[in-house]
């Protein structure tokens, strides 16, 4: 069935891509730039073209309670948030992955306050990293409203039982308007047959969540989050293969190699950010600079293998990242580090925060940064790329 | 006799300490509501006493996620139900202590009345953070030490009245808020069948004597519950669809706060201290004006206006010094 593109701004596409997946209980509170998502579905529901409770709760607080709730009580849920919001939220997406609840939830990326910004970078995302939430990256709208349905796919999948969240840029995706297709419902409904849970709070069949445990068996509980985590690797797969096939266009997996079979030099990195990296790749390929791209589709959990088997033959890698771990270096740039050295491999792996709130990355700095690696230049620290030194306040007078 | 258990909704062999009001108020409710009942909890002692893995005392659907969202998990519960047409003859009751309710977990309650989710939420108020090991919550009354409003050279204890959180949940125009007492365990069924006659939210506060927390014998337990209410340190009553319906006043006459205050370690200092006793005015006062707030001014008892007039005093007397 051909289905027909449309020029829609990021988040109304992803708002109405989600109301395909057919979401029951809605909860969402504004934040800049995820608005947008929560405001159309809002609209959707209130036009009566999908059958769902849009809970308007007092904070992204109430608003994965909320939604936790109704995850235990049997029905598929959905959640829509950014920056500050999530990490209001965290302590309850603890609970919901701990407890296994098939929870979908969009993040679109914003920095951290302070200095507060509401301009795009990963630190929110990164910041709940560990808790066993599958996170998927963006590249662009069409790839955004996909990953939904697969995120879904995924969560719901028995032998997965996790919360999916999709990460999408915050403004460079949200507020984009891009051609984009969107998912057909007969075709959704076929992709993604109506929710039942393995479990949930039902009379009929008394159960108890969310006990407490005793040093003897928590870690075993805490380990089966991971063990779930792990199994979803070759789920995400499956369901992004099953997605070309019901839909007749590729989306979703864990991660893109771009170019970079043949590559000396490639770059790791996740999100829009990569649109202009290709375009770069492309140039310089042109050149005769043999550079690819690896782009994190998936990033929890960290495909390890798939990352290996597409670094093997690099002579040197990049991390470009949109985050940092204060006091320490990256956050994928070590991980990438790990991968190799578990290998027993010693390429050079060179990190770059290149953004954090929002900053332009040009391509000309991407270029600099494929240049200085592929010279040869031996990184000693994680690198904010491009400080501008010259405008910092002098901190310690005199000293 | 055999003790059947069958037809219970909370199962006997759950591990509180003796003489715990609030298993007692939780028990009774529990039966009340009945087995079709989906239950959330907050963090704290009925949570970790009924559900330590694997096993559960819990015979109808309960979940516990964290300290303060109860209130708002049994929102998603209800929206659930409601969205997949599941809701007749099921009820949602969330349930919290003081602290979960009154303090930490406000906002999702709040959320949950201001959008009229059909819930019936329950409050355990045994006055402090018990499970931490007795910190003051908000609902802490007045004067009672605990561990992080001890007593001591310059403190009585708890340095404030308690917050009226029945009057909060009430100015959320909700159609029924109740408050009552683990010592009126006959009451309990009672008020609970009431809440659940309405549709939207309706709030339950039950007064919980802790026998660990207040330093009192476990044997005492709902006679301590009766001389809160007897003494007008804890007044109960329902507002029913924004109508006020105190409690029937105690048949001998209302008590000295001292009777109530006595036998709980943690008022101990007002009778052990030096110039202790003369703070018990303070108590009294507020008793009083309670008292005055349900049953009018003709009910105030002599004694309660005479501590009310020198709490005054001392009040001005504390003014004048602090302005000197």
């Amino acid at each position: 069935m051909a289905e027909k593109q449309e020029i829609l701004e990021g988040a109304m596409a992803v708002a109405h891509a989600v109301a395909r997946c057919r979401p029951e209980v809605i909860a969402a509170y504004p934040i800049t730039p995820q608005t947008h998502i929560s405001e159309e579905l809002s609209q959707i529901v209130a036009d009566g073209e999908l059958d769902a409770e849009f809970v308007k709760v007092e904070s992204e607080f109430g608003a994965a309670s909320v939604i936790l709730g109704a995850s235990a009580t049997g029905v598929r849920t959905y959640t829509a948030t950014s920056s500050q919001g999530l990490l209001l939220m965290s302590e309850v997406l603890w609970n919901i992955a701990g407890m296994r609840l098939p929870v979908v939830l969009a993040c679109a990326n914003r920095s951290i306050s302070a200095p507060l910004s509401i301009w795009c970078d990963h630190q929110d995302a990164e910041a709940i990293r560990d808790c066993g939430i599958i996170q998927f990256y963006a590249e662009d709208n069409q790839e955004a409203c996909d990953q939904h349905l697969i995120a879904y796919k995924v969560a719901e999948d028995r032998r997965v039982l996790l919360p999916v969240m999709v990460n999408l840029d915050g403004f460079l995706l949200t507020h984009v308007f891009e051609p984009t297709i969107l998912p057909d419902q007969q075709l959704a409904d076929r992709y993604l047959p109506p929710y039942e849970a393995v479990l949930k709070l039902d009379p009929a069949n008394p159960a108890t969540f969310g006990a407490f445990t005793e040093p003897d068996k928590c870690m075993e509980g805490r380990w089966m989050v991971h063990d779930a985590c792990m199994r979803s690797l070759p789920v995400i797969e499956e369901a992004s293969a099953e997605f070309e096939k019901v839909f007749g266009r590729p989306s979703g997996g864990l991660l893109e190699e771009y170019k970079s079979r043949d590559a000396e030099t490639i770059l790791i990195a996740k999100g829009s950010l990569c649109g202009t990296i290709k375009d770069v790749v492309d140039e310089m390929r042109e050149e005769g600079t043999k550079v690819g791209l690896l782009r994190i589709k998936t990033y929890r959990p960290w495909p390890t293998e798939a990352v290996l088997k597409a670094v093997s033959g690099a002579k040197q890698i990049a991390v470009i990242e949109r985050g940092a771990s204060f006091g320490a270096g990256g956050v994928m740039t070590p991980e990438v580090k790990e991968t190799l050295y578990d290998a027993g491999m010693q390429t050079p792996v060179s990190g770059f925060c290149v953004q954090l709130g929002g900053r332009e990355v040009p391509p000309d700095g991407i270029r600099e940064i494929v240049d200085r690696v592929a010279s040869g230049e031996k990184q000693t620290a994680y690198e904010y790329f491009r400080l501008k030194t010259e405008i910092l306040p002098e901190l310690v007078p005199g000293a | 006799m055999e003790f059947d258990y069958r037809d219970r909704v909370l199962v006997p062999g759950y591990t509180s300490c003796l003489g715990c009001g609030e298993a007692m108020a939780m028990r009774i409710v529990a039966q009340a509501a009945g087995k079709n009942t989906i239950f959330t909890s907050c963090t704290g002692c009925s949570e970790i006493f009924t559900s330590r893995y694997p096993t559960s005392s819990w015979a109808a659907p309960w979940i516990h996620s964290l300290f303060e969202n109860s209130a708002a998990v049994a929102s998603g519960v209800y929206y659930a139900l409601k969205h997949r047409g599941k809701l007749e003859g099921v009820n949602v009751i969330g349930t919290g202590g003081d602290g979960g309710t009154a303090d930490i977990g406000i906002g999702c309650l709040s959320g949950a009345l201001e959008r009229g989710d059909d819930i019936l939420y329950c409050c355990w108020d045994n006055e402090a953070y018990m499970n931490t090991g007795i910190q003051r919550s908000s609902l802490t009354p007045f004067y009672a030490a605990t561990t992080t409003s001890p007593a001591g050279k310059a403190s009585w204890g708890n340095d404030r009245p308690k917050k009226d959180i029945p009057a909060i949940v009430a100015a959320h125009n909700i159609p029924y808020v109740g408050v009552g007492s683990c010592g009126y365990y006959r009451e309990l069924p009672r008020m609970v069948k009431k809440a659940l006659s309405y549709r939207g939210p309706k709030y339950l506060q039950i007064h919980s004597v802790c026998p660990a927390g207040w330093r009192s014998d476990p044997s005492q337990t709902a006679v301590i519950a009766r001389l809160a209410f007897e003494t007008g340190c804890y007044p109960l009553y329902e507002i029913i669809e924004g109508e006020t319906k105190p409690h029937k006043p105690p048949k001998e006459g209302w008590k000295h706060v001292e009777e109530y205050l006595k036998p709980q370690g943690r008022f101990r200092h007002l009778f052990r201290a030096e110039g202790g006793e003369g703070q018990i005015v303070r108590i009294q006062a507020l008793a009083g004006a309670n008292i005055r707030k349900f049953y009018g001014d003709d009910a105030v008892p002599d004694f309660a206006k005479e501590a009310e007039k020198k709490a005054e005093e001392m009040a001005e007397e504390q003014e004048a010094e602090a302005t000197a």
